[in-house]
């Protein structure tokens, strides 16, 4: 009702009126979307956790918080966000360092900082702080970046990416490492420099594997070759996870009714393997829906990035947008058997307040860009 | 201005053009991507559904761990004390049945289940998933087994399951030592590394069981079977076995334990005997105890309120968590400090006239003999356990340098015996006393100290401990329950060595001869305090007896043992080693509200010896 009358007093007059959303700095598709997505990730949690409403509630828990972070991180002008960006990313680097010193170990990983109250990974500062500190860089002067700074900008992207992968966690590094080079290739980085990169990297694979790569890194992509190689180890989830997904069909078994996913050695199926339960259960159907749901997200933060006003505010949203967009790809991907296993949650559905709080604020962070525009006559 | 200027550098037109060209160019490959999942969730979902539905539906391959048979614990001698006997469970399987409560109500007709079982099953069903068993009933008896077995074809969804369950033969004897393993929690299952624990139902909970789970414990197998939609399995794929936990040999001699139990009868208390050679532990026991079967495959709430509010405290660990005062068994090491630090010359005399009393102070603290001790060495201050003299060397010493000393034996610290939930005791000082209570330091607490009465407080494993040391002149060894571990495959005993500790040194070797040579008259003098215990002793023993107060009592009231209830009685305490010249056993003990040391506590302590020497000359020869 409000909506409607808002939308009349919408015109196309240069100095429009404020919708009321807009005002409270909410951009109503984006969040309509999330709020669907995530109310649809509780009801699989709730499956995948075979009736666990102790987890089902600490998730929700989780979103409300994630929720009121947006909420808050969207109030805050782009400006803003812009002035703090180099501080963030400095705090941050020093945090990775502290944690890779004195760090607590779980499962085998130096990740997490202890600060008594609560424990966080300082690694998901950076797939926020990272973008936005390249952005504000390459902002400073016009597009397409010079080379110097591309070179500067390239190691600002290592640093923190080393950082995180010697933890060891291949799956954030990805993600960090994927949010600065949205960024520079939304700034226009030359093709010329992105194919001699690629290069590069496919040159140096032999030595990656050879010393950068864990043991169970490289079982991971041997697996993927041949995952009938290793079935009681690394290959299990592999192959469980596709017999989840093709069992599904086209309809799937229903919610609740999954067989598959809930054998006893698929440990990961609430946080990353969650989308081999929901395939099961929602089928190849319930599979495009998802996905169609998950593109309207990415359309949104690209319409978003297009719309803003400023060089920063334009690379921050598509860098995040399309990071939001790996999220999706890898993880689907690796349940699906075409891409190696790393630990990439499926987002804003997968069980874990870290992922989805990191998530939230980017959206945040969009919304905030898209409600703080000046709407001058052109 | 620097502002401006680089703003006037921007082109803001072309800045929009390349980011502009750039998102076209990503928006395409986004597209390409998501249609690579689209084409990879059609071929896996549309195009070979059939294959994977029939994986899934008709022939399922799962993986069934096998549990790894858990290590066994025998003692010093080879005596089995904590073995894995065969014991039936009673499984329902949700997914197959239609109506549980019915169901159950059919099982009643068959066989004993209590609505205390339906309740914990009832919790367990709430974590398994519907194609699991459930544990109903535990520990069925082979009649109720061949009762099921003839009815199971009317009772789908219903199966036994055989499996190995861990038993104590000498459960109240060990529950202190061995401890228990019992269900493991969820807590627990973070801890360790949960895909080694999915086939094991239980993880050692106390004592030895606890220390060394990850020993006994062993590896998870695995067997790859194909099963049919409701879960049978059809044939057995492939097959990892697991790998046994390996066997713990301990330093306990549990015919010691076994002994103690019979001499405490139904006094409680705790009796620590070590090997001060090596700091093995021969015995470890704390009574009342408690089989400790009750806890294996989950204790029933009956039972555990039973033991949990019993006054008597069957479940407390009096051994290493019970903090007593040790009484005049503190003496020999208030003794020794005394003659090292030069308070006191050896033959320097003092006269007790039964009390005694500090300058400006109208209150008399009194001896034990209200008729005093009258003249009396450091010697006779040992053999007849005199307060007064003890009361003037505490004053001479002070508290710290007293606190102090103790701490070189151990006292007031955990020994590091390897079983978890050790009390460190109390040993008080000036500072503790102000960090604690913020109160100074008075005068009456170091005399009361000195006669090991007051704040001072100690475990019985810390007695035992500081005894073994005092026996070996200084020498100290970390107690030690585990002696050996032996992989059951190629029986070959891997020994555990000691560990030395820290030696306690003495500027005057001749001052332990002094102490030793008073302790052993405490047991072989005509006036020694344990006179009473060395009639036909075939070796020689020394020893330190300790009545430790319970109740205060009034200045001008006497303490009469017979008209005090028995729970506010004095704890009877007696610390000893043997043979007195070539140690090899020392021990300490405490009988909670027994009385005096001399007659409640030491012939105790005599007994275990006894036992313990004459089979280890018959070993010998």
């Amino acid at each position: 009702m409000i909506l409607d009358q808002e939308q009349s007093l919408t015109t196309s007059n240069a100095f429009i009126r404020k919708k009321l959303s807009y005002r409270l700095h909410i951009d109503i598709p984006l969040f309509v979307a999330l709020l669907l997505l995530l109310t649809l990730g509780v009801f699989i949690l709730y499956s995948a956790t075979g009736h666990n409403m102790a987890i089902v509630n600490r998730q929700i828990t989780h979103i409300v918080i994630a929720l009121v972070l947006m909420l808050a991180i969207a109030q805050v002008r782009p400006q803003t966000i812009q002035f703090w960006a180099p501080w963030l990313f400095i705090i941050g680097i020093i945090l990775l360092i502290t944690v890779l010193i004195v760090g607590d170990v779980g499962k085998g990983a130096q990740r997490w900082l202890d600060l008594g109250f609560f424990r966080f990974q300082p690694s998901e500062i950076l797939k926020l702080a990272l973008p936005m500190m390249l952005a504000w860089y390459i902002s400073e002067l016009s597009l397409p970046p010079s080379g110097k700074r591309v070179i500067t900008a390239i190691f600002m992207l290592a640093v923190p990416t080393l950082l995180v992968a010697k933890q060891p966690d291949l799956g954030t590094a990805l993600l960090i490492a994927s949010a600065g080079f949205f960024v520079l290739l939304l700034a226009g980085l030359s093709w010329k420099m992105i194919i001699s990169v690629t290069i590069m990297i496919i040159a140096s694979a032999p030595l990656i594997w050879g010393y950068v790569l864990h043991d169970y890194q490289r079982a991971r992509i041997l697996t993927l070759i041949n995952p009938d190689n290793d079935p009681l180890g690394a290959g299990y989830h592999i192959i469980q996870s596709t017999i989840a997904i093709g069992s599904g069909s086209l309809y799937g078994k229903g919610w609740l009714n999954g067989t598959q996913s809930h054998l006893d050695f698929l440990p990961e199926r609430s946080t990353d393997f969650i989308f081999a339960v929901f395939s099961e259960e929602f089928g190849f159907i319930g599979c495009i829906l998802l996905l169609i749901l998950y593109t309207y997200i990415i359309v949104r933060g690209l319409i978003i990035a297009n719309q803003a006003q400023d060089t920063f505010s334009r690379l921050l949203a598509g860098s995040l947008t399309l990071t939001f967009f790996v999220y999706i790809f890898v993880n689907i991907g690796m349940v699906s058997g075409i891409l190696p296993v790393v630990g990439v949650p499926l987002p804003l559905i997968s069980y874990g307040g870290t992922s989805i709080v990191t998530l939230m604020v980017a959206f945040g962070i969009l919304m905030s860009i898209q409600t703080h525009r000046r709407l001058i006559g052109s | 201005m620097a502002q401006f200027d680089s703003l006037a550098l921007k082109d803001h037109l072309r800045d929009e053009q390349v980011f502009g060209s750039r998102l076209i160019i990503t928006t395409v490959f986004i597209v390409i991507l998501i249609l690579i999942l689209v084409a990879r969730l059609t071929y896996l979902q549309i195009i070979n559904q059939q294959h994977y539905a029939t994986l899934s539906e008709n022939n399922r391959v799962s993986i069934k761990p096998i549990q790894p048979i858990r290590g066994l614990i025998y003692d010093r001698n080879g005596i089995l004390l904590a073995e894995n006997i065969p014991s039936f469970t009673l499984e329902l399987v949700p997914e197959h049945i239609k109506n549980i409560p019915v169901l159950i109500k059919k099982l009643q007709n068959i066989i004993s289940i209590t609505p205390s079982h339906i309740k914990y099953f009832n919790k367990r069903l709430k974590r398994k998933r519907r194609f699991e068993g459930v544990a109903l009933r535990y520990k069925l008896t082979e009649d109720e087994v061949a009762r099921l077995s003839v009815k199971q074809f009317t009772l789908p969804g219903v199966e036994i399951k055989a499996e190995l369950s861990r038993h104590y033969p000498l459960g109240k004897l060990t529950a202190h030592s061995i401890g228990y393993v019992s269900s493991i929690s969820e807590r627990e299952l973070q801890k360790v590394d949960a895909s080694n624990y999915s086939g094991t139902s239980q993880i050692g909970k106390i004592g030895i069981e606890r220390k060394y789970e990850k020993i006994l414990h062993g590896k998870i197998g695995l067997q790859k079977v194909e099963t049919n939609a409701s879960g049978r399995i059809l044939r057995v794929l492939d097959r990892e076995l697991p790998v046994p936990g390996k066997n713990i040999y301990l330093n306990i001699d549990i015919r010691l334990h076994s002994i103690a139990q019979e001499a405490f009868a139904d006094h409680k208390g705790a009796l620590v005997a070590i090997d001060p050679n090596n700091g093995n532990v021969l015995a470890l026991t704390s009574f009342p105890s408690f089989d400790s079967n009750l806890f294996v495959n989950g204790i029933d709430t009956e039972n555990y309120t039973r033991l949990k509010s019993s006054p008597h405290q069957p479940l407390f660990n009096r051994a290493i968590q019970g903090r007593y005062p040790p009484g005049s068994t503190i003496k020999p090491f208030i003794g020794l400090a005394g003659l090292e630090l030069d308070i006191i010359k050896d033959n320097e005399k003092l006269t007790c006239p039964g009390y005694y009393m500090l300058k400006n102070d109208e209150r008399r603290y009194r001896d034990w003999k209200k008729k005093g001790h009258k003249e009396t060495d450091l010697h006779k201050a040992i053999v007849e356990s005199c307060d007064v003299y003890f009361y003037d060397l505490a004053l001479n010493l002070g508290i710290d340098k007293m606190s102090s000393y103790l701490t070189r034996f151990g006292f007031g610290a955990i020994t590091g015996l390897d079983i978890n939930g050790e009390s460190s005791g109390l040993l008080p000082s000036r500072e503790w006393k102000r960090r604690t209570r913020n109160l100074p330091w008075f005068p009456g607490e170091t005399l009361i100290t000195g006669i090991g009465q007051g704040f001072l407080l100690t475990t019985p494993l810390q007695l035992a401990s500081a005894t073994a040391t005092l026996s070996l002149d200084g020498h100290r060894q970390r107690p030690q329950m585990i002696y050996a571990i032996q992989d059951p495959k190629i029986e070959i005993l891997n020994e555990r060595p000691p560990k030395l500790l820290t030696k306690v040194d003495v500027i005057n070797p001749l001052n332990w001869k002094y102490v030793q040579q008073s302790m052993k008259a405490v047991v072989h003098s005509i006036y020694g305090t344990a006179r009473s215990i060395n009639r036909d002793l075939k070796y020689k023993m020394a020893g330190k007896t300790g009545t430790a107060q319970v109740h205060g009592i009034k200045q001008d009231e006497e303490y009469d043992e017979e008209k005090v209830k028995k729970i506010l009685r004095d704890h009877a305490l007696f610390i000893a080693y043997a043979p007195a010249d070539a140690p090899k056993i020392a021990v300490a003990l405490i009988v909670e509200n027994g009385g005096h040391g001399g007659s409640v506590a030491a012939p105790i302590a005599r007994k275990i010896i006894d036992d313990y020497l004459a089979r280890d000359t018959d070993n010998d020869s």
